[in-house]
């Protein structure tokens, strides 16, 4: 009694806050009821939530021009795309390293599918000019060769660019010995051979994951002179002379040896290559590709593009993707309707024939369950192609003349028959297991009190039945929206759904990014609608039985 | 109230010979013939299965005879929907619409018949406020309490003043109390309203309680239609003797038959007078039935002419208000006597040999 | 030095024991006749001289690029050879998926010793690409519903008044283009530039929507044939070996048209990353299977071209019939007056815009 006239808390037994108590009761409970479910938790965060993460992740993630290009997006940065002029040699120079350490690793292909996706030509100029380029690093490799045969071996190179710690560390090493020390590079040569650095890092890495010769020993890349050559011809004298190390005085020498040679233009021998460097459109695209993220993807997914003057629509006939969306939205809305109209009058019959008789209709509405996709979809051609079986009853009824048989396949009214029957049960399923619920003493209710049978039906049979209107609803419009093999097969060219892009992005053209924005924008009009008949209708009036 | 009898004055609702069965096999109903007159509160009552839900169907029209006619005021209404019967109805689980309030329960029936909206909304109001329920009128049906939801549905059926109820077992998942509250408005209403009401239950005492006239049901048919009373007092057969309140049985077989008197003897040798009910010759096996209160254990207050029998006392049971006290009598081991619990009343003890007596008419021979 | 020995022991009995087991050799391709015939003229023969490998089949080559670009990123690679149409192999060499290969290092010589480079010679598309046959996509039509004129020339296919009634094409921009602006008055030679330009792919969606209201497009390989066989179509086309089947398989009434077909490739490609031991399998069964009799066998069983030259003269009659293969090659001299190459430079260039183009077109 004194506990409930005290002002403090209300005490447990033994004296601890009973709030605090009672929270430490729950905990166990929760966590005992956590561990319970953690199996499916992991199981749904590893197969829906990761993926759906990877998708969203993927529509924005553009790395893959600053991994490929590091040098050449850095001085591309104060390129003026509407300048009319491509960039300067000095971009050019980066892009030289940068293309050749890409081909030695086969990146420069995959930059090349990348970048296609926005500019047509881009795939095959990354192909040819990664086969061209090597040249360029060939070139410097015998002049530096020339100066001393040194610079040939890896030994030099390593000793020229390595900490001494990492020499210390590698010297001797075998492969037998587990991987390689990892390289760091000595502080002078960073500073003073941005370049050849970078591109040595690269060296080291696939040397190191190779894992069969020490990074030493393994003959440079020819891309290491190019880049070294242009580190020296853009380093001060005095930031050369700092370097130490072993090859301090071979890399002298080559400075002198340097300074005498003839320059070459990058900007030509690209050009030479391949007439796509000198395109404005080529600089642009990688300019306006340089980001880490790009709204690219979405952009094309709702029919935009961005140009050097900001965000602008497509040009008319490349637009599909909103009128897909469109189509696909409006199309699964009249599916859903359809489905709606046949299986209502079927899961009231159901719901109100006896148990035995049930069952076997029951048989026959899962019967569609049990037969393949494609199965099903092939009858439908056969039944409602213009030499099918429709179409010949019709004839020889003389309803339809033979020179104009119906169109039934191949168009939208193919896609949404095919459609309707194959998600027919879903709407049947939770309709019937709603209706199963409704005493029919409502109905007899309702008419004691006058009630007509529709007004019956209307007023007091329908309101309880649309719980499963909006499972059934719902279960039907999300399958519909996400289907795509049955519009392939049956939609012809005014049936198909974004769904069809989708899977032509995921498996054909590769674009995954595209795809995952699409699939993006999909889940999003889902959700929206989701949100709508939540407002509307109410999603607690959802039930599936 | 005691001057409605069935079948005196004119009939409101007549059943004809009527029959019904749902399978063609087996006759869930057999030749029913029953009138109800105007104002009447019938009361059908019978074990579990015995067809009273399958007449009350029949009435409302959710069922069709199989043969035999039901009469509505005089006329047919084989041929006439449910909707236009205008009978109301109390349903066992009240059917409240769930999406509906109650207050659109109650314009329901209301605006299906075309009443305009500022009509509709006063006898709304009056039909509440006439089971107490009138600040109710904005709830659902869910946010009731069963005597709450049974009070609506009563209302429901009322609002449109239909001049026939049917009621199927409307107080069956109330308790106790409750029940008898709900039992008394019921009659309460019905009688003001001056409406006729076919009411079907289990429960004997609601049935005793509530009615004009109670209809016996079993095995599809009435086995005997009276007023409470005399269904009580003069069961016509052993069945309806069994099914209302508590009663002794004795077997025997009938002696002689004069005049009012049947001399039965017991399966044990021993003779008794009884009042003959269905019994018509010497020679007939019967089954005697006395009420438990009708039986005398002190010799003292035994009237004139009362029978008196040998019994031991096997078992006594303090109830309160009365004595319960279980005996062996002409080897029945389970003759109940119930005394009252008055300063002077006796409390035997089992093992006790006593002797018991009871007036012949008071002790009736029944089929056996 | 004590564990090094064991370990050692160990790796030995490990070895020993997989020897004795079967070795699995994945292989993906078609499925359908095709598989058939690679299973007829070098998986069997190859299982009969090495018992202990044990040749498994996954039919996903329609799906294989997005399937070996998700097993690469999932690091658990499941396949030993797959089979590509060239097109692909482009992809998948471009994106590091196939491995590189030296032709003369991996493949037979022909008998007569000319190196495999030069026995294969162009067909090798990429670095990557291990042809196995020609193949083409080319039309055939229903010979009761042309009347006395069968179709004898491409731009056929575009005249209504000639031969009215449906066709069916594939629905990608691929071939139908090239197909329309040669019809459109284009010279063979300017097809792919006037292609690169917005005006020339205009210019043949200009010419397709002649007769799009006509055309019922397809795209599985299998509808053709079949569409044929119903009667719902008049011509379409398909890939040359469907409708050999349907001809001279299943007696449809259905004839060949020959003019202005394309031919393309369909080979091996081996995934990147293989593991050595699995690699040493992959390239034994290659070296096998890829041989000039073996590729020419192959022909028994369906009709396309093997892709070495050396094969050609040794391809003779359908398996167990005397019916001659040659006039249902493609290859064959009579059928390949007039032939497309399938530019895989400029489709995988181009194939993305042109497609977006080419579908919004569609859906128009
Ligand atoms: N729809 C029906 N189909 C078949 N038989 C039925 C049907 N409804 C009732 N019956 C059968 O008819 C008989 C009488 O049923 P009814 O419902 O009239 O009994 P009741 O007297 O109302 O019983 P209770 O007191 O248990 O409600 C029962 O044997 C029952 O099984
Ligand atoms: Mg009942």
């Amino acid at each position: 009694m004194s506990d409930m006239t005290d002002t403090g808390p209300m005490r447990a037994a033994d004296g601890t806050p009973l709030k605090k108590s009672l929270a430490r009761a729950l905990r166990r409970q929760k966590l005992r009821a956590l561990a319970l479910i953690a199996p499916l938790l992991i199981f749904v965060l590893v197969t829906f939530v990761v993926p759906i993460g990877d998708m969203l992740f993927r529509s924005v993630e553009n790395q893959i021009v600053s991994d490929t290009l590091p040098n050449t997006i850095q001085r591309l940065a104060g390129w003026n795309p509407d300048s009319g002029e491509i960039p300067d040699e000095a971009v050019f120079a980066a892009l030289a390293v940068d293309f050749q350490a890409a081909a030695e690793e086969k990146n420069h292909t995959k930059l090349g599918t990348r970048l296609n996706y926005e500019n047509p030509g881009m795939s095959s100029l990354f192909r040819k000019t990664g086969r061209g380029a090597d040249d360029i690093g060939k070139n410097f490799q015998k002049t530096f060769t020339g100066f001393d045969k040194a610079w040939g071996k890896g030994e030099a190179w390593a000793a020229l660019l390595g900490s001494d710690k990492w020499l210390a560390a590698t010297e001797g090493w075998t492969k037998d010995a587990g991987p390689e020390p990892k390289f760091s590079a000595r502080d002078e040569a960073e500073f003073a051979l941005p370049l050849t650095t970078g591109v040595y890092r690269s060296f080291a890495r696939v040397a190191r994951a190779d894992g069969k010769k020490a990074a030493a020993d393994t003959k440079p890349w020819p891309v290491l002179f190019n880049a070294l050559a242009e580190d020296i011809s853009s380093a001060s004298p005095e930031a050369i002379a700092a370097i130490g190390g072993p090859s301090a005085d071979l890399l002298k020498s080559a400075a002198q040896g340097l300074s005498s040679a003839e320059p070459i233009s990058y900007k030509d021998t690209f050009v030479a290559i391949d007439k796509g460097w000198a395109d404005l459109g080529t600089w642009q695209t990688i300019q306006a590709y340089a980001g880490d993220y790009t709204p690219g993807y979405f952009l094309n997914a709702v029919d935009l593009e961005k140009g050097t003057d900001g965000i602008k629509k497509r040009p008319d006939q490349q637009r599909i993707y909103l009128m897909l969306f469109w189509r696909t939205i409006w199309m699964s809305m009249l599916i859903t309707g359809c489905c709606l109209l046949l299986g209502y009058p079927v899961a009231w019959i159901l719901a109100n024939l006896r148990a035995s008789t049930a069952n076997v209709l029951m048989i026959l509405v899962l019967l569609p369950f049990w037969t393949s996709l494609l199965v099903r979809t092939s009858a439908w051609k056969v039944l409602l192609q213009q030499q099918g079986v429709i179409n010949d009853v019709l004839v020889w009824l003389g309803l339809v003349d033979d020179a104009n048989r119906l169109v039934l396949i191949n168009n939208q009214f193919g896609t949404i028959v095919a459609m309707t029957h194959i998600l027919l049960p879903f709407m049947i399923l939770p309709l019937y297991s709603v209706m199963k619920t409704i005493p029919p003493a409502y109905l007899r209710a309702a008419k004691s009190l006058g009630a007509t049978n529709w007004t019956a039906f209307w007023r007091v049979y329908f309101p309880q039945s649309v719980p499963g209107i909006g499972a059934g609803a719902i279960l039907c419009y999300i399958l519909a929206i996400g289907y795509y093999i049955t519009p392939e097969l049956v939609g012809g060219t005014q049936g198909v759904f974004i769904s069809n892009r989708i899977a032509f992005h995921i498996s054909s053209s590769l674009n995954w990014g595209l795809a995952a924005a699409l699939g993006a924008i999909l889940l999003g009009a889902v959700l929206l609608l989701y949100y709508v008949y939540d407002k509307i209708v109410g999603i607690d009036n959802v039930k599936l039985g | 109230m005691a001057d409605v009898t069935s079948g005196a004055g004119a009939a409101f609702v007549e059943f004809e010979h009527v029959q019904k069965s749902y399978d063609g096999e087996t006759l869930v109903v057999k030749d029913l013939n029953l009138s109800i007159a105007k104002g009447e509160f019938l009361t059908m009552l019978g074990p579990s299965g015995s067809g009273k839900t399958t007449c009350l169907m029949m009435l409302a029209g959710f069922e069709t005879a199989t043969h035999g006619e039901i009469k509505l005021a005089g006329k047919p209404i084989n041929n006439i929907p449910p909707h236009k019967r205008g009978i109301g109805m109390v349903f066992q689980n009240y059917a409240l619409f769930p999406h509906m309030t109650v207050a659109e329960n109650l314009a329901f029936p209301l605006e299906v018949r075309d009443i305009g909206k500022s009509d509709r909304d006063a006898k709304v109001k009056r039909a509440l406020d006439m089971v107490q329920m009138g600040k109710f009128g904005g709830r659902r049906p869910a946010q009731l309490s069963g005597g709450q939801q049974q009070r609506i549905a009563l209302a429901r059926a009322l609002v449109f003043e239909p001049e026939l109820v049917l009621m199927d077992e409307p107080l069956g998942a109330l308790d106790k109390q409750l029940r008898e509250h709900m039992q008394f408005e019921i009659t309460r209403l019905a009688h003001n309203l001056g409406i006729t009401t076919v009411y079907v239950t289990h429960d004997q005492t609601e049935a005793l309680t509530m009615s004009d006239n109670v209809a016996v049901f079993d095995d599809g048919r009435i086995q005997q239609l009276a007023p409470p009373a005399v269904l009580y007092e003069e069961p016509a057969n052993s069945f309806v003797a069994q099914f209302i309140g508590e009663n002794n049985t004795l077997m025997g077989t009938v002696k002689e038959i004069k005049g009012d008197i049947a001399v039965v003897a017991l399966d044990d040798g021993e003779l008794i007078d009884c009042k003959p009910v269905n019994v018509s010759k010497p020679g007939e096996r019967t089954r005697v039935s006395i009420r438990p209160e009708r039986v005398e254990v002190n010799k003292a207050r035994l009237q004139k002419g009362a029978h008196t029998l040998k019994a031991e006392v096997l078992e006594f049971i303090y109830m309160g208000d009365i004595f319960r006290t279980r005996l062996r009598v002409a080897g029945n081991d389970n003759f109940i006597v119930k005394t009252r619990n008055a300063p002077d009343q006796v409390r035997m003890q089992p093992g006790q040999q006593i002797e018991i007596g009871w007036l012949p008419q008071d002790c009736r021979a029944l089929d056996a | 030095m004590k564990l090094t020995s064991i370990l050692a022991a160990t790796t030995a009995l490990t070895m020993a024991a997989g020897a004795a087991s079967a070795v699995d050799l994945t292989l993906v391709s078609w499925g359908g006749a095709y598989q058939k015939s690679q299973l007829k003229a070098y998986a069997e023969p190859y299982m009969a001289m090495h018992p202990d490998v044990n040749i498994i089949w996954d039919e996903s080559s329609a799906e294989a690029v997005a399937k070996l670009r998700a097993m690469h990123e999932a690091g658990n690679l499941t396949w030993d050879l797959v089979d590509v149409d060239a097109a692909d192999s482009f992809r998948l060499c471009d994106e590091g998926l196939a491995l590189e290969y030296e032709p003369n290092d991996l493949l037979a010589p022909a008998p007569d010793g000319t190196s495999a480079a030069d026995d294969f010679g162009a067909q090798i598309v990429n670095a990557c690409y291990i042809p196995q046959i020609v193949y083409s996509t080319t039309f055939g039509y229903r010979t009761d519903m042309v009347g006395d004129t069968p179709p004898s020339n491409i731009c056929d296919v575009f005249d209504l008044e000639k031969y009215p009634g449906k066709r069916s094409l594939e629905k990608r921009p691929i071939n139908n283009m090239e197909w329309a602006l040669l019809c459109d008055g284009v010279a063979k030679d300017d097809i792919y530039s006037v292609l690169a330009t917005d005006e020339g792919q205009q210019q043949a969606l200009a010419k397709l929507g002649t007769i799009k209201d006509q055309v019922i497009w397809w795209s599985a390989g299998a509808d053709t044939p079949q569409l044929l066989a119903d009667g719902e179509v008049v011509m379409g086309s398909t890939y040359n070996g469907r409708l050999f089947s349907a001809i001279v398989e299943q007696n449809q009434p259905i004839g060949m048209l020959w003019d202005a077909q394309v031919f393309s490739f369909d080979g091996w490609v081996i995934p990147a990353d293989l593991p050595e031991d699995r690699l040493a399998l992959v390239k034994d069964f290659l070296f096998f299977a890829t041989d000039t009799q073996r590729l020419a066998d192959q022909a028994k069983y369906i009709s396309y071209g093997p892709a070495r030259a050396s094969s050609a003269p040794l391809v003779g009659k359908l398996d167990g019939t005397d019916i001659d293969m040659a006039p249902y090659m493609p290859t064959d001299p009579a059928n390949a007056q007039n032939v497309f190459y399938y530019n895989f430079e400029f489709w995988a260039d181009y194939r993305d815009d042109i497609d977006a183009k080419f579908q919004a077109w569609l859906a128009g």
